[in-house]
């Protein structure tokens, strides 16, 4: 391959110091290079804002319960169609899209990493199919343990290097990336159709509290080495007056990491509610951004809704239930034997809804509130919040306040009572934005040191280049023309390929499953052990020996390997 | 040779700890499978090669033959329809959907003649579900309704339910309650707490009443419900609402009889009512091995579980219009692929006249129904024998199964990857 040399380009690459300096990007085999080969093939980026290409911390794209979300909305198929052109095939759906659909939409926004956000081990193979389906994007799928009997187990007998061990043979045995708790002990007590209202509430037969499940996986985390933290959707998802679990989960949380946070806090916004009921529903945005600006120690994505028709698609069982009673809209549950839970409904988030709105506003809040953009990364939880093409209408609200105001006037009038986002005057810059949607997810899922996330020599030339001149536009005023050049790069540029040019796909794709692995020493090797085999002799549908992902479902793995301090 | 873990490629239910002998390319012998799993292992009698209709007789004919003539009947055909897929593993049934997105043809899989109503169901209300060990371990009340799980799938009882003990349910048989509902008499309704015995037609009826029930509204509960008496619709929505956890099973008794996707409505709006009250569940009983993959597969490509129709470009989806039963009747399709199915033995009279008359192929193993109307057909390996590949459990636990032997048949994948290369050449 001779390369490609992108000249001209105005670069921000935060994770190299890079903040905004007009260069050229050399480009051969795949990698980033000081100099392309003199046959490379030259790309005029024209003083275009260019940056690494997008990381999506955190989505739902593959998987059992997003297909499901598919299979029960054909108004949602027919809401989003695109017929077969040149290598890109059909397409369906707006907030579910079909898995070509995710994949060249992302790819036509400048994404090429994407993280899954919530995988049931027993149902990995689900979700490693749907990502070789998903060709345009390396993939990483968070691996579900809230409810897992062996690790409460392990919490129980507070054996922390048990519930590593339990994680290691896991996550090598499903192809996993990383430690997801939702909503932890929750969805055990929704197996009896119940929840866990604090993080002290003991979980039904186990006699474990969430507390304690999160402080047992944080600390097993960091004994396996693994390349991220544990990621955590936190109690109480949307429930009015949930700041308070979120400020006492942040107060957990030690710091046991140089190189990245030690606890991911998801989808946020969902999680910083005041009042008591429906009706006093209000923002502790404040409240929240001040915990986590005070904890270092902790990262966490914004979880913004917009406005509009979406599908809510979580492994929080209950509360999709309680949604469900709210909305009286259809709704799924699939919950998975000694693992998890899971639940669907659609949702419409409306200008008319105050509770609509303040939700609204508290995801923007946190963005804003958060002095480090290292610690809030940008995020819908894709599709809950609203669907990932909803990205640069986001953007453009936090880079232009005036855009703000402008929104003020078509939602709820009683929403200013309720929030403090109008008297917010900041208004986020390129590099901020370029930290919140690709460096600071690299950093945060410990990927760089695969290349992820940067433009230096030695990186994986993953590139997107926007038709946007930062030196020729004020965001703050030209909002629109943000918000279009973030829809469309002019270039997405994947392992050194061009993938996509001006909205279209022009490849066909070829990408990664990266997964980690964890080595432990032989005592704690699970597959011999008998407590934890005699599971799949008892309680278990599935053959121990059937219940690994073969290789064969990761055509290009990439497997990070680690050495546990057990 | 004896190899164990192997997972069973007859019915929904996936078992996967089958122990099977081999010997050369043959199964001389199966552990732990019921009597459907023995005759599919055992009583394998392939179709040696290829075989073309020339007269009133079938001719011999090449591999290379066989597909270059499939591929050119598919890019002849105006109104190609492409269908069955349940009986094969999701790679194959990817190429499927490939293929038929380049012909622009209409993909269906089975389960536009069993749970097809089912999923419209689901399309309206949703589906409060789990997978088969969370009903193992937790259910304390199992309802079987309009399926007859001893014949049909003759594991589930074993594995899953009646006497499959759990965690919590530590001596299932005792601790378990089993309701079947149905028109008669089965060898399940015999082994049941609660029989309930329903008029034909009459399952939607007692839905309703069950929901009333549990809402509170006995007043209005006439002294017999389509052959029901009140005592035992209060007593069963007792026994439900009592349960700590329950969990519902149907099958294509309710979904194929008169009401059809409305009855199916009806059952997950109970299950919805009765969740406000204690842990309900409602599964369908998925039939033909991997139809729930096909569902699976069809949807993350297509967006849709069955009956997509890529005529327009974009990919739609019309029970009633676009599913194959419906085609046919109308005459409108002017060729079929059939793989890893037998619509010859289970689609209306008329819909098989159509395939007889149209140029059919079929890819299967062995000669059925369906050869009898086809102009050809090209034997496979036996996923799950000497194939494998990915199949969906009717809860939606994948599974890989195994390749016992290498036979001497190409496999779907491989013929249909053929078929596909040729197709996508000649349409650019």
């Amino acid at each position: 391959m001779p390369g490609i040399l992108i000249r001209n380009a105005f670069v921000i690459d935060p994770l190299s110091g890079v903040k905004g300096e007009v260069m050229d990007i050399a480009i051969r085999d795949g990698k980033i290079v000081e100099e392309a080969s003199t046959d490379a093939v030259v790309i005029d980026a024209a003083r275009c804002l260019t940056l690494p290409g997008g990381i999506d911390s955190h989505s739902h794209v593959c998987g059992t319960k997003v297909n499901f979300g598919r299979y029960m909305s054909p108004e949602d198929m027919r809401a989003g169609r695109t017929a077969r052109k040149g290598v890109m095939h059909v397409t369906s759906g707006y907030s579910v899209p079909t898995t070509f659909g995710n994949s060249y939409r992302y790819s036509t926004m400048g994404y090429t990493t994407i993280l899954e956000g919530a995988m049931a081990p027993l149902e990995a193979r689900h979700t490693h199919e749907e990502f070789t389906a998903t060709p345009h994007q390396d993939m990483l799928a968070n691996t579900l343990f809230d409810g897992n009997w062996s690790i409460m187990e392990a919490v129980k007998e507070k054996d922390v290097k048990r519930a590593a061990a339990v994680v290691a043979w896991t996550l090598s045995a499903v192809k996993g990336f990383a430690i997801k708790l939702t909503n932890p002990g929750g969805t055990e007590a929704w197996g009896w159709g119940g929840d866990v209202n604090s993080i002290h509430d003991q979980v039904p037969h186990f006699g474990v509290t969430p507390a304690e499940i999160i402080g047992t996986m944080i600390q097993a985390n960091e004994l396996l080495n693994l390349p991220h933290s544990v990621h955590l959707h936190c109690n109480n998802l949307g429930v009015p007056g949930n700041y308070q679990t979120t400020l006492e989960t942040i107060g957990l949380v030690p710091d046991l990491n140089r190189d990245r946070q030690s606890l991911y806090l998801t989808h946020v916004q969902f999680h910083s509610y005041g009042g008591s009921t429906w009706r006093d529903i209000c923002s502790k945005s404040e409240d929240v951004a001040r915990a986590v600006n005070n904890t270092p120690q902790v990262v966490m994505d914004m979880g913004q809704i917009m406005f509009g028709r979406t599908t809510t698609m979580t492994a929080d069982g209950p509360m999709e239930f309680k949604l469900y009673m709210l909305h009286h809209n259809k709704w799924s549950n699939h919950d998975v034997e000694l693992e998890t839970g899971s639940g669907i409904t659609p949702v419409y988030y409306g200008r008319k809804s105050l509770v609509n709105c303040v939700m609204w506003s508290i995801g923007l809040e946190l963005a804003l509130l958060a002095k480090n953009p290292w610690q809030c990364l940008l995020s819908t939880d894709n599709p809950n919040g609203a669907p990932f093409v909803k990205y640069p209408e986001i953007i453009a609200l936090l880079m232009s306040r005036r855009f703000r105001e402008n929104e003020r006037k078509m939602i709820d009038p009683r929403t200013e009572h309720f929030v403090p986002l109008f008297a917010i005057e900041r208004e986020l810059d390129w590099y901020e934005i370029a930290v919140m949607t690709r460096a600071a997810q690299a950093k945060a899922l410990g990927i760089t040191r695969i290349g992820k996330g940067y433009l230096a020599p030695g990186a994986e030339a993953d590139v997107a280049i926007f038709p946007l001149k930062p030196d020729e536009i004020d965001p703050s005023v030209d909002y629109q023309q943000v918000m279009a050049g973030f829809s469309r790069t002019r270039y997405t540029i994947k392992r050194g390929r061009v993938v996509a040019r001006d909205g279209e796909v022009v490849v066909e794709g070829a990408n990664s499953t990266i997964w980690t692995r964890a080595n432990v020493p032989p005592a704690y090797d699970m597959s011999s052990d008998p407590e934890f085999t005699k599971k799949f002799e008892q309680y278990y549908t599935v053959r121990m020996r059937n219940y690994p992902v073969q290789d064969i479902y990761l055509p290009r793995g990439v497997r990070i390997d680690t050495e546990a301090s057990l | 040779m004896k190899i164990e873990d192997v997972v069973c490629p007859f019915c929904g239910c996936l078992c996967d700890d089958l122990v099977v002998q081999v010997e050369g390319n043959r199964v001389v012998n199966v552990e732990n499978g019921c009597t459907l799993a023995n005759e599919k292992f055992m009583g394998d009698h392939r179709l040696e090669t290829p075989i073309r209709r020339s007269g009133k007789k079938w001719e011999r004919i090449s591999y290379d033959e066989a597909i270059a003539e499939t591929a050119g009947i598919l890019l002849d055909a105006d109104r190609p329809l492409l269908y069955g897929w349940s009986g094969t593993y999701g790679e194959a049934q990817t190429i499927g959907v490939h293929l038929a997105e380049v012909l622009g043809a209409v993909i269906d899989n089975t389960s536009t003649v069993c749970h097809g109503p089912s999923i419209m169901a689901i399309q309206e209300v949703g589906h409060p579900g789990c997978t088969l060990g969370q009903i193992k371990n937790r259910a304390d009340v199992v309802i079987y309704w309009a399926a007859n799980p001893i014949e049909a799938h003759p594991r589930h009882m074993s594995r899953y339910t009646t006497f499959a003990d759990g965690f919590f349910v530590k001596n299932a048989f005792r601790e378990r309650k089993v309701i079947v509902v149905d028109v008669r008499e089965t060898d399940s309704s015999q082994i049941a707490d609660e029989f309930v015995k329903v008029n034909p037609g009459g399952d939607y009826a007692i839905l309703s009443a069950l929901r009333a029930i549990v809402r509170g509204k006995r007043d209005i509960i006439p002294p017999n419900v389509e052959g029901v008496s009140r005592e035992q619709l209060f007593r069963v929505a007792e026994i439900c609402m009592a349960a700590k956890f329950g969990a519902i099973f149907f099958g294509v008794g309710l979904t194929m009889a008169s009401g059809k996707y409305k009855n199916i409505r009806n059952a997950i709006e109970l299950t919805e009512e009765l969740n406000r009250h204690t842990k309900f569940t409602i599964s369908p009983m998925r039939g033909h091995w991997n139809v729930y993959g096909s569902n699976e597969v069809f949807t993350w490509i297509t967006g849709y579980p069955y009956a997509v129709d890529f005529a327009r470009g974009i990919a739609f989806y019309n029970p009633g219009e676009t599913t194959s039963v419906d085609i046919l009747r109308r005459g409108e399709c002017d060729a079929c692929l059939v793989v890893a199915s037998d619509p010859g033995a289970h689609f209306p009279r008329a819909c098989a006249e159509h395939l007889a008359r149209i140029p059919t192929i079929q890819i299967d193993p062995h000669v059925n129904a369906t050869t009898h109307l086809s102009q050809i057909q090209i034997p496979v390996a036996v996923t799950g024998i000497d194939a494998e590949g990915t199949a969906y459990r009717m809860d939606g636990v994948p599974l890989r199964t195994r390749k016992l032997f290498q036979g001497s048949h190409p496999d779907d994948l491989e013929v249909l990857e053929k078929i596909y290369a040729i197709v996508r050449e000649a349409k650019g």
